[in-house]
């Protein structure tokens, strides 16, 4: 399949994420949004890396392996992120017993 | 790499002593012996020493500019521990590992400063940020401390989705994360690298707070707790703008053309922005907060004139401004009322924390004999050399003025206005007056001889 398929795909994936983001109010659902995005960027990044594979195959067996790895930091990193924001959502829930964002705006003021 | 295996260790550390149930002031010393630590090996390893010497040129290679700025960062936090590692313990219960976390975030300060793959300085910022959300809802039972961290955290994952797919993008375009080869020999750019390109650009400067990415800035610094709040504005910020430099300098230096318009524009809105918005501020937390926006701008001119200059600038600017902004707020976190009526009189009470942070509010606004002005003179001499430099240049010098008169108003709380009744001042300890001192001579040492600092950049 041609690369581009990939690429809209997922800047289709990366812009639902980043709408989401923005209009949701629910810090669960923004959260899931933002890991939308995340996952957009693994799709592409694996695309790309098949893509300079079959490109460069001739000249380098390895090349285009980067790409795959580096999937694979975005997945520990995500996790790493998941663990705290998680934490960190519960904490509030704690306190105000909602995950409702229409909460933060005691510091406007 | 000395610095990156220390703190490594130090983290760990300190995290198995909070087990170990050691009375606060074990931890404490321990905890400013490794950041002392830290310190003198980042100047060993300037003189050439290694403790271990890591063989990952593609991943990361510390030069010597890295070096003198992971120092003065090392320095200023060895500092920041003297000054407030008491108060962190008024925080929470989880003392030692407040420390830890610290630790792990110089960690990603040594890989900011010194990746070549993309892949480390989105690791390095992982690093950085992630502590980093934590220490900002540390206080778990204050409703904003907990609106702050949460803010903080979606907004920084958010900008952190950005930045990857930026990377995704330019890894696209060249089938390469190395910063060297992100740009083809030809330097025309295809539309997938400048898509990544603008795509990184925006994520830093959401990272760096500069406008128009910075209303996250204010709240998240009003909310964290007042000595996290410090070390947040200060070198987390720092690190974060060498970072944005050594990507922009190493990798896309030779697009210049293409986005030097674009960090002049953040840079002005962001000194327009954070300035004006500075001066209509009560509280003295969040006046700082849009001040270090407002330091932001300038510091975005070194990315803006980018050249030796501004590197100059850039280490200078990030000695002063952390000296200067460390200090103020060590004095800040125990003060009873943080307005800037809570300052009122506070020269009579204690005429020598007074002239101290006098001494750091004239350098902040940049006036002549002190650090700040002369890091400001770098910044703007760097961006006066760039396409449409002038105009920014008298922004820039307009907005430095209109600095001068919020910080004067605390300046004039101090000095010129009656304590009011029944007001508390804290007392302060003769160590901290002593450590407080020092900075206020390092800040007038480097006004006046700013080649002590900078001549570690050459020799």
């Amino acid at each position: 399949m041609p690369i581009n398929y990939y690429l809209f795909l997922s800047l289709a994936l990366f812009t639902i994420g980043m709408v989401g983001v923005l209009t949701r109010r629910n810090a669960i659902i923004i959260f899931m949004c933002i890991e939308l995005m995340l996952n957009a960027v693994n799709l592409l990044l694996v695309a790309f890396s098949k893509m300079h594979h079959l490109k460069n195959l001739a000249l380098n067996a390895s090349v285009g392996t980067d790409g795959q790895l580096f999937v694979f930091f975005i997945m520990v990193v995500a996790a790493a992120e998941v663990s705290v924001g998680l934490a960190i959502i519960v904490m509030m829930y704690r306190n105000i017993h909602s995950v409702d964002i229409q909460f933060l705006n005691r510091l406007k003021h | 790499m000395n610095l990156l295996l220390l703190a490594a260790f130090w983290g760990v550390l300190m995290m198995f002593i909070s087990l170990s149930g050691r009375s606060h002031a074990t931890i404490r010393l321990i905890a400013q012996v490794g950041m002392g630590l830290l310190f003198l090996s980042t100047l060993a390893e300037m003189q050439g020493f290694l403790i271990y010497d890591l063989k990952a040129a593609e991943m990361f290679a510390m030069d010597r500019y890295g070096l003198v700025m992971l120092s003065v960062l090392s320095g200023c936090g060895f500092l920041y521990f003297l000054l407030s590692g008491r108060d962190m313990a008024n925080v929470g219960s989880d003392y030692s590992e407040y420390f830890s976390l610290i630790f792990f975030i110089f960690c990603g300060f040594v890989l900011v400063l010194s990746f070549t793959s993309l892949l480390m300085l989105f690791l390095g910022i992982e690093i950085v940020t992630i502590p980093l959300y934590i220490l900002t809802g540390s206080d778990k039972r204050n409703l904003k401390s907990n609106e702050a961290s949460l803010k903080y955290f979606l907004l920084g994952a958010f900008s952190t989705g950005l930045m990857l797919m930026g990377i995704a993008l330019i890894y696209g375009a060249r089938g390469t994360f190395s910063t060297m080869e992100v740009v083809g020999a030809s330097g025309i750019p295809t539309r997938l690298l400048l898509g990544g390109l603008f795509l990184m650009f925006f994520s830093l400067a959401f990272k760096v707070s500069a406008a128009p990415f910075h209303f996250w800035t204010p709240d998240v610094y009003d909310g964290a707790p007042t000595v996290f709040t410090s070390f947040m504005a200060t070198l987390v910020k720092v690190a974060a703008f060498a970072g944005f430099l050594r990507l922009f300098d190493h990798a896309f230096g030779s697009l210049k053309t293409t986005w030097q318009i674009w960090a002049g524009a953040v840079a002005v809105l962001t000194l327009i922005i954070g300035n004006i918005t500075a001066v209509y501020q009560q509280s003295v937390k969040r006046l700082l907060a849009y001040s270090s926006i407002a330091q932001a701008g300038f510091m975005m001119l070194g990315l803006y004139g980018l050249g030796d200059g501004a590197r100059e600038g850039m280490v200078l600017y990030a000695a002063s401004y952390s000296l200067a902004t460390i200090a103020i707020f060590s004095v800040l976190t125990r003060m009873n009322d943080y307005t800037i009526e809570g300052f009122n009189g506070l020269a009579k009470k204690d005429p020598w924390i007074a002239g101290i942070l006098a001494v750091c509010l004239l350098s902040l606004a940049g006036i002549p004999l002190t650090a700040g002005f002369l890091a400001k003179f770098y910044m703007l001499q760097a961006a006066l050399s760039a396409k449409y430099g002038l105009v920014v240049v008298v922004i820039a010098v307009l907005m430095a003025a209109v600095s001068v008169y919020y910080y004067f108003r605390v300046l004039q709380a101090m000095y010129f206005r009656a304590a009011e009744e029944g007001a508390q001042f804290p007392a302060f300890s003769t160590g901290f007056k002593r450590v407080l001192t020092l900075i206020a001579i390092l800040i007038l040492v480097l006004g006046i001889q700013p080649g002590l600092l900078l001549h570690y950049l050459y020799f």
